[in-house]
């Protein structure tokens, strides 16, 4: 299996302060890969530095096996990179629809439309709400929208900053069944940053673990989930 | 009673002016949350292209159209050029540069045109709008431009992908680099559009107020106080309050302070307004956590 996103040596800072020092991450087509670690251990540095966003980057980041460290986020997320960020990046002062709309701002094939449909498919709540201010939705609407806007673009790759951050648990749930569909009937990467490490161990086929800047720990979940350290910091146990 | 309405309408006639200026200004805020102190000076330099274009011999609506386009080129360069390299400087260096743009334009105006006071014709006839004693032709047609050029205005952004982009990069810019959308090209397309609209402004008050380099100082004034009125990031309420604040400006020109003092209004409702209702009568109330 070839890999679609591969980095090797990625250091990244905000400012002066380096927050990765040397990440090397692999994820093969296809493939669901979660990236697990405390607070601050650079989970969601390591995000932006594949699009690019906020921080300054150095190492080599290959997307499809082209570089695409140094580019704009604009070129590379229009590679087919879909980012849903953290705190969901809502327009809040534009419509769910619109919200939706943007994310299917690069495309211009006629399937758009049936992708709305599918979008509203998998979030029933969001159909209903279509023309409402997407700034008034709760926490979870949220975040169905971004994981919806994400998925409008069609990527190939998704990249998801903790889709589970402030939902309750039977929408978390739900939430990550949708996203096992998506793998599975549509064969779409994902690289999946969460603190909620059971439902992540569950998806992914390839686990980091990341701690201050450094993978530490990786493999497979039935690895990683066996490990005491691991059990002891991430799943209570 | 006849004097009366025919205050009210003229009113609503220079009130046209100042909306498109605040249209202007709460395009270029909401996109980069900067005040274009410059916004008069580029419409009064505008209104010059467009009188040597007429004084080369093209009619008018030709001239119009590319005035527009002149402009709009004019502020999307000012943008990319000028603007660009203060994004990210403290508010006092935004404003020096702001004012340094309002004096390179007003001395470049002298300098090519002369400091003389020309005439611009108006392309509208100049006599009563069918004998009507309230309203001349050419504030009819004010009134009618700036309605139709606010209707294109808002079709734009409402209805093209090229307009919810733009409203996407003054929402929310970090998302919209993540859908692809190139944010720095929507901050100059603002810019262009603002640019534009001033042009609009310009051409619009010249047969009023008379071709001459400092013919917008009074003018921005008031587009100001439109702005601030309306609320600074709503671009409906600025027009809106633009023709309210004309309206105020010239009933109380006629029965409250005289001629001499109109300027004054607009510096009432200026104060009032930042003392009284800091959002404006349709702003939105920021409120930051911290």
């Amino acid at each position: 299996m070839s890999a679609i996103l591969e980095l090797r040596g990625v250091v990244a800072s905000y400012g002066a302060a380096p927050v990765l020092h040397g990440v090397d991450i692999t994820v093969d087509n296809g493939a669901v890969v979660a990236l697990l670690g405390a607070n601050g251990a650079g989970k969601t540095t390591t995000l932006r530095a594949i699009c690019n966003v906020l921080v300054r980057v150095d190492g080599d980041i290959r997307f499809a096996g082209h570089r695409i460290d140094g580019k704009s986020t604009e070129s590379i997320v229009r590679l087919g990179i879909g980012h849903v960020p953290e705190g969901r990046g809502t327009f809040e002062g534009l419509s769910v629809d619109e919200n939706l709309r943007l994310g299917a701002y690069v495309r211009r094939d006629p399937q758009v439309a049936a992708d709305f449909d599918r979008v509203f498919a998998h979030f029933p709540a969001l159909a209903a709400r279509r023309r409402q201010q997407a700034g008034t939705l709760s926490g979870g609407e949220q975040q169905m929208l971004a994981i919806g806007r994400a998925l409008m673009m069609r990527p190939r790759l998704l990249l998801l900053d903790e889709p589970s951050f402030g939902l309750a648990p039977i929408v978390v749930a739900q939430i990550f069944s949708i996203l096992a569909a998506i793998n599975r009937d549509e064969g779409m990467s994902m690289l999946v940053v969460e603190q909620n490490a059971h439902h992540a161990l569950a998806l992914a086929e390839q686990v980091y673990l990341l701690e201050t800047g450094r993978v530490v720990m990786s493999g497979p979940p039935s690895r990683i989930a066996g490990d005491a350290a691991v059990r002891r910091a991430y799943l209570g146990q | 009673m006849q004097a009366f309405l025919h205050q009210l309408l003229s009113g609503l006639a220079t009130g046209a002016i100042y909306a498109s200026l605040a249209v202007a200004l709460v395009t270029i805020f909401k996109t980069t949350h900067h005040v274009n102190f410059a916004q008069g000076e580029l419409a009064m330099f505008s209104t010059y292209i467009a009188w040597s274009l007429i004084q080369k011999g093209l009619p008018y609506w030709a001239t119009f159209p590319a005035t527009l386009a002149v402009a709009f080129v004019a502020g999307v360069v000012i943008e990319r050029v000028v603007v660009r390299r203060v994004e990210h400087a403290p508010v006092l260096s935004v404003v020096i540069v702001f004012i340094g743009l309002l004096v390179i334009c007003n001395s470049l105006a002298g300098w090519i045109f002369g400091f003389s006071i020309k005439a611009m014709a108006s392309p509208f006839p100049s006599d009563a709008w069918y004998g009507s004693a309230y309203l001349s032709a050419h504030e009819l047609g004010m009134i009618a431009v700036t309605l139709a050029v606010l209707l294109c205005v808002f079709l734009f952004f409402r209805f093209t992908r090229l307009g919810l982009a733009m409203r996407a990069a003054a929402d929310n810019p970090e998302s919209s680099r993540l859908v692809g959308v190139r944010v720095g090209w929507m901050l100059a397309l603002g810019w262009g559009f603002a640019a534009a609209l001033g042009a609009v402004a310009g051409m619009m008050a010249a047969p009023v107020v008379y071709l001459e380099p400092n013919m917008m100082t009074g003018v921005l004034l008031y587009g100001f106080a439109a702005a601030l009125l309306g609320g600074i990031d709503n671009p409906w309420g600025a027009a809106l309050a633009g023709f309210i604040v004309g309206v105020l400006e010239n009933l109380a020109g006629a029965y409250l302070v005289g001629t001499q003092l109109k300027l004054a209004v607009a510096l009432v409702v200026i104060v009032g307004v930042v003392t009284f209702k800091p959002a404006g009568l349709f702003g939105r109330r920021l409120v930051v956590r911290v």
